[in-house]
């Protein structure tokens, strides 16, 4: 849900990480949170596991800048990729504006991308909100391992509705900001196109 | 999502303010915060400036989304009240409306009694103001279409020109 305070003139958007355990959802928010300038984000907050897993999510709220004198507000946020963790992925979903979804490019990783992809879609369901009319990214992270899927396969398997997609390796930060970009970019132009 | 976009406009912001700066003073609290529940700070009053209510807020979100939960699997619709005790502060914690969450702060110079007691009408007063904004949000869309219909690709291309 955006929020927009004529008041204090700001929108605020909430942006959800999705995707299987162990994709690289949250180091995707510590590229960002790492590389941005202390003026432009605040604290990054993980509840974690002991292991460093998701155990809730990771936030991070960044200031984008100003669009027509509204500044703009993104809250990033990551859900817990491990599949008992279900029913609080339902919870961090609730007013999402736009979504991206990481994928593990390891080829052995390709059922539990499908797996999470289904859950994102059924989650989003029971909330009412389709996945095809969300603002909407797709990262195939990991893409620097031996292992990892050829491309066409991942886009076949995972992109039916050709959304925007980016290679990355976000313990490098390759297509980190490219993929926020993209989402942004499409929660904003969704803005302007709402009610119209 | 078109349904559930919030619009506040700067009068009614300013009643929102209104009571709950009042509300610091009635219940001698040292913070309030409103927070909706998708975890964005919607309005805050109190002495405590400088605290991370960004944090905050998306923390409280958490907490009420998580107990929410909590609360249908033993069979209850919600837990409205949420009082968290601490060494100096303690947080109360409760449901306005639909969809936001108020949060109180306060220390030993108010007490527990008075809290609940200011904030049950304060509560059910903010509950009417959102419920106000909610309509006028609804109805602006329907209306005029999105306050931002003017944005251009290249606004938003210029929010990542760095
Ligand atoms: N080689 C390689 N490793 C990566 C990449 N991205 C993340 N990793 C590693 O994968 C592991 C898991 O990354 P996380 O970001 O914690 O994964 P997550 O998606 O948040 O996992 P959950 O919290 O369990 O859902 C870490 O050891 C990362 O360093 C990548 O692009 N390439
Ligand atoms: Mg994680």
């Amino acid at each position: 849900m955006s929020f927009i305070n004529y008041s204090s003139r700001e929108i605020n958007c909430k942006i959800v990480y999705y995707g299987p355990g162990l994709c690289g959802k949250t180091t995707n928010l510590q590229h960002i949170y790492n590389k941005t300038n202390p003026d432009v984000k605040g604290k990054m907050i993980s509840l974690a596991t002991e292991t460093e897993r998701t155990l809730f999510f990771d936030f991070l709220p960044l200031a984008l800048g100003e669009i027509r004198g509204f500044k703009t507000r993104f809250h990033l946020y990551t859900v817990p990729g491990q599949v008992f963790y279900d029913a609080s992925r339902k919870l961090i979903l609730k007013g999402v504006d736009g979504v991206v979804f990481v994928a593990d490019s390891q080829i052995e990783r390709m059922e539990a991308n499908v797996e999470s992809l289904d859950n994102l879609k059924v989650n989003l369901l029971e909330q009412g909100y389709e996945l095809e009319k969300i603002p909407y990214v797709v990262q195939y992270n990991k893409r620097d391992l031996p292992n990892a899927a050829p491309l066409e396969e991942m886009k076949r398997l995972l992109n039916a509705t050709n959304v925007p997609e980016f290679e990355a390796c976000a313990t490098t930060g390759k297509g980190v900001f490219e993929t926020l970009k993209a989402v942004a970019k499409g929660v904003l132009s969704d803005l302007k196109k709402m009610g119209s | 999502m078109l349904e559930s976009q919030l619009v506040m406009r700067e009068d009614d912001f300013t009643r929102i303010q209104t009571v709950i700066e009042r509300l610091t003073r009635d219940a001698n609290a040292k913070g309030i915060y409103i927070v909706d529940k998708a975890g964005q700070l919607i309005a805050e009053a109190g002495e405590m400036q400088g605290i991370d209510s960004t944090s905050l807020a998306s923390l409280t979100a958490g907490c009420i989304a998580a107990t929410g939960g909590l609360a249908k699997i033993v069979g209850e619709e919600e837990f409205p009240i949420h009082f968290h005790q601490g060494q100096r502060d303690n947080l109360h914690i409760t449901l306005v409306g639909e969809r936001m969450i108020l949060v109180v702060v306060f220390d030993e110079r108010s007490s527990l009694g008075l809290v609940r007691l200011r904030v049950k009408k304060a509560g059910a007063e903010l509950a009417r103001i959102f419920e106000d904004v909610k309509k006028k949000s609804e109805a602006d869309a329907a209306a005029s279409g999105s306050p931002f219909a003017e944005i251009t690709d290249d606004d938003i291309d210029n929010l990542f020109s760095d």
